[in-house]
Formats: structure tokens, sequence, C-alpha cells
């Protein structure tokens, strides 16, 4: 940065206090200003140079000061320099924007994973610890977190300004975005994507702690059980254990060690078991087929909502070994045990 | 402050020729005429082309994801018949295109017969569309308003055990739900290339009766040609949908 | 003092032609069954003009209900059928047709020469199906309106909404046949129907935007045709091809929407740009600075328009990679636009300039575009975009192009070729304040939203948080202006067509075909087929011109 951060953070502060400039709270948000400013430098360029050629053209070539115009063709230097240097301006644009978006939507490997789920007209945050909220997301500073985003319904998008991140929750399959935030505080929380009646009201707060605050926030607020604890008590009640069960002539291949593994398809080609892998088999299975195995694994398409796909997936996640599938946990603090008992609704 | 206008200059005074009877007023001569109205009918069906392009792409979208879905769901149509209105459409397009002959050799009782025949060989075509499109109907194969997928999770037997349909293979569920989107795109693709034959049909019966009344054998072929184009245009279009819809896989 | 080129015949004199296309016939049917492009052109801008005020008042309404944080004006559901109704009724009810069906259709054929479009039949078809998709759209907003946004965007317009999601589209669709018959009929024109000796090059600029833009209606419309068509059967039979629970992909809606709507955006700037190089040469009286230059860029505008539709999805879900590409040919396509804007303001160097209100809406177009096309490179880089999309950032974006640009290019044309249409000049005096008067209105009305933009308002929203208030209010501040604005052309212009002075053939000493003959002009248009043999812009031919032949008829 060419700037002196004193200056920059000087620059800043000024501006959010006039409310001309959103906080910034995450580290991806200097970096969007600062692209930001250069836009505007060199917009600012082109403008003035366009109005001051037109003014002084106007002011020096008006009719009473020069009664004959001249006939001009054109000329091939000057066309040749508006186009280049445009060009090489928006090009430098184009590299620095294109670097931004892939840093903004390719989530590092340790990043806490939040899941969103937008649905008309409320979000649904959900914590791998269980920690559920709606219409507004707590989480710590100094810590890569990870959104997967998807909608219940229509298109939304995940807006929060101060982080300078956004994200389409798409209805059908998984999206990400990650940020990391810097500074405490509450930010406004939008859905920017048009969504109906309520689109305005699907709005909320992100409320950014230090990780002390957070750990004890996520103990206050769990329900009891983890999305995977709840995924485990999903994966037996519909009964998936009867053919992924990890022996060895189970009907299912085994889920253990899946999750983060290339897997052989039926159809001959390689998949990468990610989220979305997962969440697809579950639904479409009859395109996920592993291979060695018969295409006879029922779809789900329509028994399970998205929240329990979201749980069933983070349970899979966790599986480790081929023994029966214990209560295994991610971060929640809780001393409760997890319910147990049969015939649980699905959330 | 001359209250005289000014006229272009050097304008020459193009004489008033005598111009046939069916050049427009604001032709400058018959040539000019016809090669507009021959550059708007190709800017036309430009346009037709990317109006069933749009279609064309969704179709390779869904059919590269949803393959094995699709190619059950392409073994229901039936190849004889797509044959049989391939050749229908072909041998019109032959009628059509010896009725411009016809048109520009000024033979007008010999115009009428193709445009005719040509029309004859249209509504063949549409007619064995009608038993096709019956025949969906009746096995439950219209997207949205009366669809099952049963005929894929079960296929079809003939009494001797094996399978109605030559090669046909049972779909787990969830595929077989993607074979709805085949038959959309087969309904949407085929159903609007029928409409631009219907009205290609309708355009045909005023040609033959403006064709008998002599309008078209006195030099005035523009419009038959045009028209030509347009009827080659949509057999084209069905040259493409045939292979596209029918013969998925059908090898072997 | 009078530093003007302003030409008008000595007044105690003159008369406006006793014959010419206004008055050679009469009666409602010669009106409704003509097919005079002139006529047609006065038919479209009475049309337009109404529509345009429909949209307008939807946009009134948006502005007095973000006066405050609250949706206290209406309940949220009417604000969304507002927005959606102003989106719906400008792009493809005044917009898309506005400066091809009016000024393209009066003024194409003379400009070249010829004394009709190559169709005049399927230009009078044009006129009958802009009306049918006029009535269709307000029938929709009559009974109950349409609340999916300009955009119905998918699932939401076929699943998740009772409004008249159908009518809506029809509307649309049959509006979308008009613009491609009138692309059509100017590319057939162009090609077959220029004079003797009037060759590509010598074409007024005016004639290359349409061309540029006619190839876009003719190659992006259908697309967007069928897509309103999958929406409609998915709406009411539920076939499947957007919807993911059976299978579909509503982001296949998004490019088949988008396919057309980018180049729909250029459809709607080409012409005002040709409007803007009549006007920029007229009154520096010199040719446009960079001729090709200028042309050609109009058809890599046409041809590189096509390339970019997804950089309105950066955020949906394509691939990185190729959104890096659609942001690279952003990038691309923003050049020859600036290209254009340099000719312009060169076409002034060493000329001899008077100010006149058609140069005061150049201005305001040059400057107001440049911000406008500037702001979109914000958006076209992708890492920007995420931040800036779906904000007040984007409707500042559009408006500036779209009304700074297209706006200002279509009033400018008015005031240019009022007196050739009517044979009337307006007084000059309330031309410049209303021009004045627009400008200070649109900044103060949309500058403030590209910072309500950046610190995050999202759009399409009718309740906002409370410190977003103030801007808005500036906002609407500024919308009143510039309504007013809007209003006084409809005053004067109307006085003008009993009270104006008479205009004579060629008020602004102007060198193109339509200004050498008389104003309002015969029906058809020329006594004898002109044979040219000069470039466009000529001055030096134009000084030599002789009174020849009286041009006037009776």
């Amino acid at each position: 940065m060419p700037i002196s951060p004193v200056i920059w953070q000087f620059w800043e502060k000024w501006l959010t206090n006039f409310g001309l400039l959103p906080k910034e709270a995450s580290t991806i948000a200097p970096e969007m200003d600062a692209l930001f400013w250069f836009l505007i430098l060199i917009s600012l360029f082109g403008l003035v140079l366009v109005i001051a050629l037109v003014t002084y053209f106007s002011a020096r070539y008006q009719k009473d000061l020069h009664p004959v115009a001249e006939d001009i063709e054109g000329s091939t230097v000057l066309e040749v320099t508006w186009t280049l240097i445009p060009l090489i301006l928006f090009l430098v644009c184009f590299v620095w924007g294109a670097l931004l978006y892939f840093r903004i939507y390719t989530p590092p490997v340790n990043a806490m994973n939040i899941y969103v789920v937008g649905k008309q007209w409320m979000w649904k945050a959900e914590h791998p610890g269980g920690q559920h909220e709606i219409n507004s997301l707590h989480v710590p500073t100094g810590v890569p977190v990870q959104l997967t985003l998807i909608s219940q319904d229509v298109f939304h998008s995940f807006s929060i300004p101060a982080f300078r991140i956004k994200r389409e929750a798409i209805p059908g399959r998984y999206s990400t975005v990650w940020f990391q935030a810097t500074k405490e505080g509450t930010y406004d929380l939008f859905c920017t994507q048009y969504c109906g009646t309520s689109h305005s009201a699907m709005i909320g707060s992100v409320t950014v702690m230090s990780p002390e605050d957070y750990k004890a926030w996520a103990a206050s607020s769990t329900s009891g059980s983890s999305l995977a604890q709840n995924g485990e008590r999903l994966f037996a009640s519909m009964q998936c254990n009867a053919c992924h069960n990890g022996t060895a002539e189970a009907r299912g291949p085994s889920l253990a060690g899946v999750y983060g593994s290339k897997l052989l398809l039926a159809s001959g080609s390689d998949a990468f078991v990610d989220e979305a892998f997962l969440r697809q088999a579950i639904l479409n299975p009859s395109q996920h087929v592993t291979a060695g195995y018969a295409p006879i694994m029922p779809t789900y398409q329509g028994q399970i909502s998205e929240d329990g796909l979201i749980d069933l997936v983070e349970y899979i996640k966790t599986l480790h070994s081929n023994e029966r599938p214990q209560q295994t946990l991610t971060s929640t603090t809780s001393t409760e045990a997890a319910p147990t008992a049969a015939g649980m609704v699905k959330p | 402050m001359d209250s005289q206008t000014l006229t272009t200059s050097t304008a020459v005074a193009v004489e008033h020729h005598s111009h046939p009877s069916y050049q427009k007023h604001h032709f400058e001569t018959e040539g000019q005429q016809r090669e507009a109205a021959s550059l708007g009918m190709w800017v036309f069906l430009l346009t037709e082309i990317m109006f069933f392009g749009g279609m064309f792409f969704a179709y390779l979208l869904y059919r590269n994801w949803y393959n094995a879905a699709f190619v059950e769901a392409s073994r229901q149509l039936s190849i004889p018949l797509g044959t049989a209105n391939t050749a229908i459409l072909i041998t019109s397009g032959f009628a059509m295109a010896l009725a411009v002959w016809s048109a520009e050799v000024r033979k007008k009782n010999l115009l009428v017969l193709f445009l005719i025949l040509t029309n004859i060989f249209g509504l063949a075509f549409l007619c064995v569309k009608y038993v096709e499109y019956k025949e969906k109907w009746e096995h439950r194969h219209i997207p949205g308003i009366r669809y099952s997928i049963e005929e894929f999770v079960h296929p079809l037997l003939k009494s001797n055990g094996t399978t109605e349909l030559e090669g046909a293979k049972a779909l787990p569920v969830d595929t077989a739900k993607q074979t709805e989107m085949f038959f959309f795109l087969y309904f949407a693709m085929t159903g609007m290339h029928a409409l631009h034959m219907i009205i290609g049909i309708g355009l045909l019966c005023m040609y033959t009766v403006l064709a008998a009344r002599g309008k078209y054998t006195n030099g005035y072929v523009a419009p038959i040609e045009n028209f030509g184009l347009y009827w080659h245009f949509v057999d084209i279009v069905w040259i493409f949908l045939f292979p596209l819809l029918y013969l998925i896989n059908r090898h072997g | 003092m009078s530093a003007t080129i302003v030409s008008l015949p000595d007044q105690s004199t003159a008369r406006l032609p006793k014959v010419n296309y206004l008055n050679n016939e009469h009666g409602l049917l010669s009106w409704l069954l003509t097919g005079d492009h002139k006529r047609i052109a006065v038919l479209y801008l009475i049309s337009t003009t109404f529509f345009f005020f429909v949209g307008g008042a939807a946009a009134a309404l948006i502005r007095m209900e973000l006066l405050t944080p609250q949706s206290d004006l209406m309940a949220p559901d009417t604000y969304n059928k507002v927005f959606s109704a102003h989106g719906l009724v400008m792009v493809f009810l005044f917009l898309v047709p506005v400066v091809p069906a009016v000024f393209g259709n009066f003024l194409i054929p003379i400009m070249i020469g010829a004394k009709d479009l190559a169709f005049p039949k399927i230009n009078l078809l044009s006129w009958y199906l802009y009306m049918i998709a006029g009535t269709l759209m307000l029938a929709t907003l009559i009974f109950g309106g349409v609340d999916t946004g300009w955009t119905f965007t998918t699932p939401l317009s076929t699943h998740y909404v009772n409004t008249n999601v159908v009518s809506a589209g029809m509307a649309v669709f049959v509006a979308g046949f008009s613009s491609i018959f009138t692309g059509l009929n100017f590319i057939v024109t162009i090609h077959r129907m220029r004079a003797p000796g009037m060759t590509w090059f010598r074409m007024p600029l005016f004639v290359w935007a349409h061309y540029a833009a006619s190839i876009q209606m003719v190659l992006g419309t259908p697309v967007v045709a069928i897509a309103i068509i999958l929406v409609i059967l998915e709406r009411t039979i539920g076939i499947g091809v957007f919807d993911p629970t059976k299978g579909g992909d509503p982001l296949l809606f998004q490019h088949l929407f988008w396919f057309y709507s980018h180049p729909a955006v250029y459809i709607m700037i080409l012409p005002p740009m040709g409007v803007i190089s009549e006007v920029m040469s007229t009154f520096s009286r010199k040719r446009v600075f960079g001729y090709t230059a200028v042309a050609f860029s109009s058809v890599a505008i046409a041809v590189f328009g096509f390339f970019v539709w997804a950089h309105h999805m950066f955020i949906m879900g394509i691939s990185s990679y190729s959104a890096l590409v659609f942001s690279l040919l952003t990038m691309l396509v923003a050049v020859p636009s600036a290209i254009k804007i340099f000719n312009w303001s060169f076409t002034m160097y060493k000329g001899s300039i008077t100010f006149e209100t058609p140069l005061l809406y150049a201005f305001g177009f040059i400057g107001l575009f440049t911000v406008g096309g500037l702001t979109g490179v914000f958006l076209g880089t992708m890492g920007a975009d995420i931040h800036l999309t779906e904000t007040y950032f984007i409707v500042a974006h559009f408006h500036f192009v779209m009304v700074g640009g297209g706006l200002m290019g279509y009033l400018a044309a008015i005031h240019f070729w009022w007196p050739k249409m009517t044979g009337r000049m307006y007084p000059e005096t309330f031309s410049k304040l209303a021009a004045v008067t627009v400008f200070i209105g649109f900044n103060l009305t949309f500058l403030p939203q590209f910072i309500l933009g950046y610190m995050g308002m999202p759009r399409r929203y009718a309740a906002y948080p409370p410190e977003f208030q103030v801007l808005n209010v500036l906002s609407t501040a500024g919308a009143t202006v510039l309504g007013l604005g809007y209003l006084l052309p409809m005053i004067y212009l109307v006085w003008s067509l009993k009270y104006g002075k008479i205009a004579g053939n060629n008020p602004w000493q102007a060198t193109g075909l339509e200004w050498q003959i008389q104003s309002p002009p015969l029906t058809e248009n020329f006594l004898v087929t002109p044979i040219v043999d000069h470039d466009a812009y000529d001055y030096e031919w134009l000084a030599h011109q002789t009174p020849r032949e009286v041009t006037t008829v009776g």
C-alpha cells in the first residue's frame, strides 16, 4: 500500500463518521476500499479531463472568438492514445478486481464454517456447535469464517457491507463466501436480491466479538446438540445406516472419511466429495453412485429440509472410523447429553 | 435570410421510367424492391434462429446433465414416424422449390399445383405430429399437466418378458424424474416448430389463392421466393430437431 | 449578443409549406393506416411520451415513499409493484423504442436519400405491436400489477408470486417483436435504399448508430422472447425448466434473460449517441472528429455487447473462471464508448461553437454518460462488484447512462429536429432553462445514490435503515426538480406548434440531407432523388449551395 497507514486510517475514520463509507470491519474491506479509491481516481481523472476539454474548447472556440471552423478529419495518434490509455487502465482494474474476487470467493481451508439458509423472509444461521440464529450472525474476530449459503425458495443474497462481502443464496445448491472480521461491533446484514413482499425486512445484524466473548456466547446459546449430533439422529431415524453401516457386505459404501476424499463413481468419472457433493448424493443418488455399488439408493428429494441436509452433511463430515457412529461433536461445550428419543421429528 | 429554399446540389433528375405495377412507390427500381424483400426475409430468419437458439441452448445443457434420462426418454419417440416426417418435409421442400421455379418461368398452373402439393405435405406432417402427441398423452408423458415416470421406473414388457421398447432400461426414481425435462424440451421445440408450420400453411393457402389469380406469374416472383426461404428454414429446423430428439444413443 | 447560427426565414412573410406530410391527407384513418415513416414517427412520439409519463409517475411514487425509512406511503407489496412498473414501462415502452422509433423512423430514409423505409407496412405493424404491448402493460398495472421487478427473476416469478406475471410477460414479448421489426426495417433500408453516391462512409453517424443498434435488436430480442415464453409455460403448466425441485436450473433463466438485456442497454444508448454526433458537428460547424473511429466504435459496441452478459451474474454462482472471461470482455466493451466521448470532445477543437439548446443537452450527455460509463467499469471489476452489486450504486449507474445519457440524447434530438418535424421553432430561453433544470435535478437525484450504494443500501427496498434517510431525501428533492425539467418541454413544445417562429428548411445551417428539404417535409421526402457527391458533415459543400429550385411546394 503506497499510502501511509496513518493517513489511510484518518481518511477512513473521517469518511465513516460522515456516513460516506461503511466501517471497515474485515480483512478484505481495506483491500476493497483501496480498489474503490483507485477506480474513483481514474474516473475523476477521466471526467475532469473530458470536462476540461469541453470547457476549454467551448470558451476558446466560441463563434465570436473563432468565426471560421477548421475542417479536421481526425488524428490517428490521438485515436490510438485514447484507445490504449483507457484500455490499459481498465485492464489494471480487471486484474486487481479479479485477484480480489478470487480472494473473497476462495475460502481458506481452515475456515470455520457457518451454514446460512435463506428463505422468504429470514436468514437462518447455523453454527457447527448447533447454535441457531435468525437474522443475526455472531462471529469472532481474527478467525476466518466461511459461510455456506443456500436458499429454500427463491434467490436471496447475503450482504454484509461492513465486510464488503456478498453472495447469492441459490435454491438447489450451496454457494460460499468467507471473511475474517477485524473490528468488534454490530454491523448491518441485508438481503440484496429482490425476493418478494418482505425483501426489505429480510435484514439483521452481524455481531463481531472477541474470541473469548464468542466462546461464551456459543456456550450460552447452544440448543444442546451440534449440527453433527442432529445429523446423527436424522441418520438413524431415516435409517441410512441400514445400508451405510460400514460392514463389508453393506449395500452402500462406507461413509467414514469420505468427506474430503476423491471418489470414483460408477459412471467412471472422479468426484471430489465436498458439502455440495454430499447434498447432491442424498437428493439425486442415482447420478452419484460409488463405483462397485448398485444404484439402489432411493432419493430423499422432498423428504428432508435444507436444515436437515445440513445436519446430515455435518454429521458425515465427522465420520472418521467404521465403528458404530458415536456422538462426536465439534465446538459446543454443552455438558447436557443430547436427547435420543426415538422417532424424533426431522429438524 | 433567403426565403428561397435549397435543393440538393448536382441532383440530376432521374427520369420517371415506367415500372411494373407491383413495384411499390418508395423503391427506385424493381430490382431494389426484390433485393430489399430478400434481405428482409434473411434477417427475419436470423431472428428465428436466435429464437429457437434459446431452446437449443437449454437442450444442450440438460442433455449434458441428465444424459441417462434423456436416452431413455428419447427411446419413447417413434423413429419410423420421425423418419416419415423428415421425408415428408424434405419432399415438401422439393415441391416448394419447384413452385419457385414455376413462378420464375411464369407457369401459373404448375405454380398452383406445387403450392398445393407443398401444403398437402405440410398438413401430412402435422397429422403425423398429432398422432405422436396423442400417443404421448396416452402414455402420460405431457410435462406439467399429465406426467408419470411409471414407464421409466418399470418399463413396459411384452408377453415374452422382453421390453416393449427395444433396449429400454429401468431407471431409478430420481433419474426417471429427469425425463420430464426431455419431454418439456421435446414439446417446446417441436411445438414451436409446428406453430411455424401452421403459420406457413396459412400463408400457403393465401399464396395459392393469389397465385391462381396470376399474381405471381407475371414477373413478381419475390413473395414466392421469400416464402420459399421461410419454408426451407422451417424444414431445416426439423432436420436438426429429428436427430437431437429422436436419435439419442440409438446406435447398436 | 447573438452569437448564434440560427437562420430563420423572414418571419413577416414566412409561411409553413402548403403541402407537407402533416397536411397532405386528413382524417384519423389517414394516420392509423399510414405507411409514411414520418407519420409513424409522430404516432410513436405521442405514444412514447404517454408511457414516459406513466413510468415517471411510478418514479415519483418511488421517490416519495423513500422520503422516510419506513414503508409508510404504501404497503411493501404496492411498492414492489410500483418499482416493477417503473422498470418495465421505462425500459420496454420508452428507452428501447424511443429514439429509433421516433427519430430513426423519421430521419433514416431522408438521411440516406430514400423515399421511405424498405417495408412501410411492417413499420406500421411495429407501431401497432407497440400499442398492443402498451395496452397489455397498462392492463397488467390496472388489474393488480406485477411485482417481480422488470427482470422476472425465477423462481420468484414462476412459483412465488400471485401477480400478473403472464400478462406482463406477454406485453414484453409483443414489445420485443415491435423492436425486432423496427430493427429489421432499418437494416434492410440502410443496406438497400441508399441514394446514388451515398456510400457507407458518407452516411451520417446517426445512421451508423442505428444500424449497430438494429443488429442488436434483431439478434438479441428473440432470446428474451423465448425466455419469457419459458417463464410463462413454467408458471402456467409447471414444466420444470427453471425449477430446482424438478431438476431445472434457475440460473438458466438468468443467462437467457441477460443475453438480451445486456445488448438491450446498448440498444438504448447507441441511437442517442448517434444524435450526439449530429449535434456536436452542427453546433461546432465542422465534421465529427474521427468519423471512421466513431462509426466502427458503434459497430464494436454492438458486437462486443453480446459477449458480456454474465457480468450481471458475478455473485450468482457462475464459476470464477467464467466471471474472469466476462469481466475482461466488459473492460473491452468500455473502450469504444471512451473513444466516442473523446472524438465528440475534439469535434469542438478549432470549431466555431454556438450554444443552442441541443448542444446543452449534448454537453449534459457527455458529462453524465462519462460518469455512468466509468461507474460501469467499477461494476465490471469483479472484486468491486461483490460489494457494489444489488445496491443503489447499480441504480445510480444505470440511471446515469440511461437517463443522463439516453434521455439527454433523446431531448437533444427533440430540440434539434423539432423544427424539421413541425416547421416551428420553440422559445430558446425556456428550452435552455429546461435543459439546465434537468441537468441540476438529475445530478441531485442520482449522485447521492452512489454514496448510498457504497454504504450498502440495497436496491428494491421499500423500507431502509434510518441512517440512509438524509441521502434519500436529497435524492427525492432532486427528482422533483428533474420532474419539473421534464414538464417544461411539454409546455413550450406544444405552445410552439401554434405560436413558434417558422423554422424554414435549415435553421441550424446543418449539412444533413434532411436539412436540404422543406420543414415539415413532403410525404415523399424528395422531389428528385438526390445524388450524393460529398461526405457527411461537409460544411464547404453547404457553403456552396446555390439556391436553385424552390423545393417548398405551394
